[in-house]
């Protein structure tokens, strides 16, 4: 089962190492990370997607919490937040199929961002199943790069995950 | 101007500091140059992670956090089995060592070792230093985070510069402020009272005492809950010491080597009051059978621990005194059923036997029974690694007095160390330590340490011959092939002794050591006992 954690940490050195260490150290899986600073620039966000059962999250969530510069960890509720990935994708493009890419590409709401005589570079921003599907619609034309960041998630409403 | 030496040495005195355990080096030599004036005595070990388990026993005895000093790489390497030692057993103690020069962290020179790095795993937190201004702020936030909640090991790395640089003044602050470090200690009201009722629903239950309860200092507490409710009481190893042994209601240690009464009774309850305790493996073999049958009620400061181990019905996270508090003031005139305390009583007694006694070798189970009776009322004992920590555990009748050892890591070489350090703590007690042949030769360094400050610290070797404990399981589960156990080519600990200047005496029965022992107790000098012990002696 995926989880997606919202994490409040002081914005110091060493805070990113803590808490990769943590994962692998404690034999938990990291699916996808994000780090960005918020509004308060001593406090920095990082977004955790990870895989596990209820008893493996709940330690997550514990053993985050115990690290001194962590000030926040909530879990976001299936269904209850909003997410998005940042995706770019290099695909092989012969002119023949140019047109076909085009249209796959508008169907799905992204955007051409660079073209060259035999490729594109696709941009998307969505959640993580829509990204999939891009790449699984772009897979036949031969992707040649995929460059893909880690979930960013806010609560949908008016809740907050803030200092 | 002040200097980031004079600094450090001021924010030590400021946190009451009086004695600290380390060893020198280059890149800590500003700061040795000024604690040489000031008021803190220095104590120089004979090798740093010896430091550790020094500034660990200091901690434990004193309720103060140790504090413990190296130097750069390997000065900082060789303590890292002391911190995380100190770490499993949760003892608080802030860690200092020299860095080599900032601008020069990350190049390789000569003894850089990212020391922060390295121990991530083993410390509660820790510090690069990166200016001489912040180091106020972080001792006093070490020093905080060390001693609340979950007591650990802080450690705060220090590069040289930082340490000759100066700055215009020294301000101590006298509060902390980190937005991620409030531990919870208040113990949540509902949950309190869902506890006393299950316990007063409950028809055999029992309390399982940890560390938790020492180092929160409520021994007292929990003894007057004991006797208000007559629930009976098992210990971990390292709630060894939160009732006197004789208790009525005290059953001994759980677990692999604990005692048969104590597992019976946790197999039987109906109610089980974890105080302080993680149940680690070695404490509860089989997690999942225990909570099947049993409500688990788990008062612990770290709420990570609740539930880890353990399926938890009632949790509750706080402070120990707190909590205790809440639930004597709660749980009215409840006491035990008279059945379920006779029962314990009743298998209390069936279950003692003298254990059978060789000639010409000291039963050591027999000895460590009879020293209690032989010492002050409030002596530490400080117990091994091996199959000496186990017949210590087992068999010390503690009265008011404590028992130290590691029960986390089991590190061996920790007693002589962690008894200088109690020594420190507590002059006026009688500090004994009991190792075996294997141990002692990890820390036999140290018996400088002991000798140079004239302590008075008592040390009973027990000689077996053997690497004991791994002998045992190698008979029990490797068809008796003693590969590498056998102490080939050990020393005459009596002329090791004597070389340290150290009075000293060996038996070889029990009569022998325990004339011996009553002979030397109320002597004001350290003492070295070797007591032959039949090299096939089990630990239980
Ligand atoms: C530093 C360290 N190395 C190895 C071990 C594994 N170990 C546990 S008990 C033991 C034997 C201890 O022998 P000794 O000190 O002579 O005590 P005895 O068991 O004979 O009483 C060993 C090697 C350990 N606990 N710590």
């Amino acid at each position: 089962m995926l989880y997606t954690l919202s994490i409040l940490v002081e914005n110091q050195a060493g805070v990113l190492s803590k808490i990769s260490g943590l994962f692998s150290r404690r034999g938990f899986n990291i699916d996808s990370l994000a780090v960005g600073i918020t509004n308060d620039p001593n406090v920095s966000r990082i977004t955790i997607v990870a895989n596990g059962d209820e008893y493996v999250v709940e330690q997550l969530e514990k053993q985050l919490n115990k690290l001194i510069p962590v000030i926040k960890v909530k879990r976001l509720n299936e269904g209850e937040f909003i997410s998005r990935e940042l995706i770019l994708i290099k695909v092989h493009c012969a002119a023949a199929k140019r047109a076909e890419i085009i249209k796959t590409v508008e169907i799905m709401q992204a955007k051409i961002v660079d073209v060259s005589p035999s490729c594109v570079t696709v941009e998307y921003c969505e959640c993580a199943n829509r990204v999939n599907t891009l790449i699984d619609l772009l897979k036949p034309y031969g992707i040649r790069e995929i460059v893909r960041t880690g979930t960013v998630a806010i609560d949908r409403g008016t809740a907050s995950v803030s200092v | 101007m002040i200097s980031g030496a004079e600094i450090m040495v001021k924010c030590l005195e400021a946190e009451g500091v009086s004695v600290v355990f380390g060893y020198p080096g280059a890149a800590i030599c500003p700061f040795y140059d000024k604690i040489y004036d000031s008021s803190i005595k220095h104590i120089l070990v004979r090798e740093e992670q010896n430091a550790a388990h020094a500034a660990s026993g200091y901690a434990r005895c004193s309720g103060r956090p140790g504090v413990c000093v190296a130097t750069s790489g390997p000065g900082a390497t060789n303590l890292i089995t002391g911190i995380a030692t100190a770490y499993t057993d949760s003892i608080p103690m802030v860690v200092i060592t020299g860095q080599v020069r900032s601008d020069l962290l990350g190049r390789d020179v000569f003894q850089e070792a990212d020391i922060t790095g390295a121990c991530e795993p083993f410390v509660k937190h820790s510090y690069l230093v990166s200016k001489t201004e912040d180091l106020p702020r972080i001792f006093k936030e070490a020093f905080h985070i060390a001693s609340t909640g979950r007591q650990g090991p802080v450690l705060i790395d220090i590069p040289i510069d930082i340490q000759t640089n100066s700055i215009d003044e020294f301000i101590y602050p006298d509060k902390v402020n980190i937005m991620g470090y409030k531990p919870n200690t208040k113990g949540h009201v509902v949950q309190v009272k869902r506890a006393v009722e299950a316990i007063k629903a409950s028809k055999r239950p029992v309390i399982v005492a940890g560390g938790g309860v020492l180092s929160s200092g409520v021994k007292l507490k929990l003894q007057e809950f004991v006797d208000k409710t007559k629930i009976p009481v098992i210990s971990t190893m390292m709630g060894i010491g939160v009732m006197p042994s004789e208790h009525e209601l005290y059953l001994g240690m759980l677990g692999t080597y604990g005692k048969a009464v104590a597992n019976r009774a946790l197999h039987e309850a109906d109610l089980v009051i974890v105080c302080g305790a993680r149940l680690g493996d070695r404490a509860v073999a089989a997690p999942d059978q225990m909570s099947e049958k049993t409500t688990v009620i788990h008062i612990d400061i770290d709420p990570a621990e609740i539930g880890k181990n353990v399926k938890t019905e009632i949790p509750i996270v706080g402070d120990m005194r707190n909590v205790m508090n809440m639930l004597i003031e709660n749980i009215g005139d409840f006491a035990v059923l008279n059945q379920w305390s006779d029962t314990i009583r009743l298998w209390k007694k069936d279950l003692f036997k003298e254990p059978p006694v060789f000639d010409g070798y000291v039963e050591p189970r027999t000895l460590v029974g009879h020293l209690s009776s032989m010492l002050h009322s409030k002596a530490i004992l400080v117990a091994d690694v091996g199959q000496n920590q186990i017949w210590c555990a087992n068999n010390f009748r503690i009265r008011e007095g404590r028992f130290l050892t590691t029960g986390g890591m089991g590190t061996m070489g920790y007693s002589i160390p962690a008894a200088v350090g109690a020594k420190f703590a507590r002059p006026e007690r009688d500090v004994i330590v009991v190792c075996g042949d294997g141990s002692f030769q990890m820390s036999l360094n140290e018996l400088a340490t002991i000798a140079g400050n004239n302590l008075n610290i008592k040390i009973i070797i027990m000689r077996n011959k053997r690497l004991g404990m791994v002998r045992e399981l190698q008979d029990n589960n490797y068809g008796g092939r003693h590969s590498a156990t056998i102490l080939q080519g050990d020393p005459d600990f009596l002329k090791i002794a004597d070389a340290y200047g150290i009075d000293h005496a060996e038996a070889s029965s029990n009569e022998e050591a325990e004339e011996i022992i009553r002979g030397v107790v109320d002597s004001d000098k350290p003492f070295i006992l070797v007591c032959n012990v039949y090299p096939d002696t089990p630990s239980i």
